[in-house]
């Protein structure tokens, strides 16, 4: 086989391969959605962040508009705080919050924005000052079966099932 | 006493020909910059090894994608998660199956012809005359090799990924009529660029670095009989493959055991 021959099929086998990574890039993974678009950081603080990771969505109306960049403990008020990038095409009012809601009954966690009412919206550096933290299954359940047994009353119920402490269940 | 005498033999074989690899593996390193001088050697093994692979690369891992969209589909219909048959394919191929059964099938389409062809050179004497003329068979004969094993796996392993997701599409799409849009949507939220393409990449390309030296290596090293280069040959296909399988395990530990 010429050199020249030789050369034309591995250029080609070369250009195959490039073509599947840029398939598997764009068409089955996330590079396209979301990237290269300008963004803005918002922070917002939570009680308790959950389930939350970095990169999860940022949600408004159920729309993808950023994703959660940053995840850090604050050491003063020991709140949970989440560095958001908006879209830079998405404005939200100052008076916007924010909740840390669950897609489906057990997928994943992502961070819903409600926007609010008010004239001025927020700048980048901005914190979003209402906020609603995750809900935690374990701490619903007993301050459930907590209020169950303040319900039966008598000295029966607790020893039936003793409430863990709401503090203790937390994760 | 004896029995000692003969553990403490095995350990040190074991050593002596780690070491063996591990010199015979920096010589090599030190021969590319002169190999590559000349790139047309290499590019002739990228057309050996992979060009020529390129069939058996393709249809197994259309086979692949067959098999794994019905079976995902069967066992995920159950829970009525039938759309995520793309994502379970998709993540299953380019984190696993794209790199490693590529690297097995690398190992013995290429790898053995490899061995075979570096075997007999030297069962001829031909790597002796290219000695006598003052010619390094290392760096005129091993590294081009080395090299175009080097840049045809990780390309291979790619596209076993990409028609593998194509077959998948085939099964879940065509054939069950599962709709394309969640398809790859699914597929497109629950993959991420960096952390599962980008992990499996690195993954191809450190099993093409496994199955080329141990092609190299073996043919080099095999007794100059045609009985040694048929024991070569299956060395080639047994220890390139256990390798690459004992690496995935660590690498994958490494790669996705955080977060």
């Amino acid at each position: 086989m010429s050199k020249r021959s030789t050369e034309v099929l591995v250029g080609l086998f070369v250009l195959l391969g490039i073509a599947a990574l840029v398939f598997l890039a764009l068409r089955a993974a996330n590079l396209s959605s979301f990237n290269g678009a300008d963004t803005y950081t918002l922070t917002a603080k939570f009680d308790n962040i959950g389930g939350l990771k970095v990169r999860s969505p940022v949600r408004s109306a159920g729309v993808v508009v950023g994703r959660v960049t940053s995840i850090t403990l604050d050491p003063k008020s020991y709140q949970g705080v989440a560095k958001l990038d908006i879209e830079k095409s998405v404005q939200f009012p100052t008076d916007s919050s924010a909740r840390i809601l669950t897609s489906g009954l057990l997928g994943d966690q992502y961070i819903g924005l409600e926007a609010g009412g008010d004239e001025k919206m927020f700048a980048p550096g901005d914190t979003i000052k209402s906020t609603q933290s995750a809900v935690v299954l374990e701490s619903l359940i007993s301050q459930f079966l907590f209020n169950k047994a303040a319900d039966a009353g008598g000295p029966t119920a607790p020893a039936a099932n003793p409430p863990p402490a709401p503090s203790g269940a937390k994760k | 006493m004896e029995w000692i005498a003969a553990l403490g033999r095995f350990a040190l074989d074991i050593l002596r020909s780690l070491g063996h690899h591990a010199a015979f593996f920096w010589e090599l390193l030190r021969t590319l910059p002169v190999s590559l001088r000349r790139p047309y050697f290499a590019i002739a093994q990228v057309h050996a090894l992979g060009n020529l692979s390129l069939l058996v690369i393709l249809s197994s891992g259309l086979a692949v994608g067959f098999v794994l969209a019905l079976q995902t589909y069967y066992a995920l219909a159950t829970y009525g998660a039938a759309d995520s048959v793309g994502l379970v394919v998709n993540l299953s191929l380019v984190r696993e199956l794209g790199p490693v059964v590529t690297a097995l099938l690398f190992a013995g389409r290429a790898g053995t012809s490899l061995t075979a062809e570096i075997g007999l050179m030297k069962a001829g004497e031909q790597l002796s005359a290219m000695e006598l003329m003052a010619v390094d068979p290392k760096s005129r004969v091993l590294a081009p090799r080395f090299v175009g094993g080097i840049v045809a796996m990780p390309l291979l392993a790619l596209l076993f990924s990409a028609i593998g997701i194509l077959g998948a599409y085939v099964v879940a799409v065509l054939l069950i009529g599962l709709d394309p849009g969640n398809f790859w949507s699914i597929m497109e939220s629950g993959v991420d660029v960096r952390r599962d393409l980008g992990n499996g990449i690195i993954k191809s390309i450190v099993f093409g670095v496994i199955c080329s030296f141990v092609a190299v290596y073996q043919g080099f090293e095999a007794k100059a009989t045609p009985e040694g280069v048929a024991r070569a040959t299956t060395r080639t296909v047994v220890i390139s493959s256990l390798t690459v399988l004992a690496m995935d395990f660590v690498l994958t530990a490494l790669m996705f055991s955080t977060r």
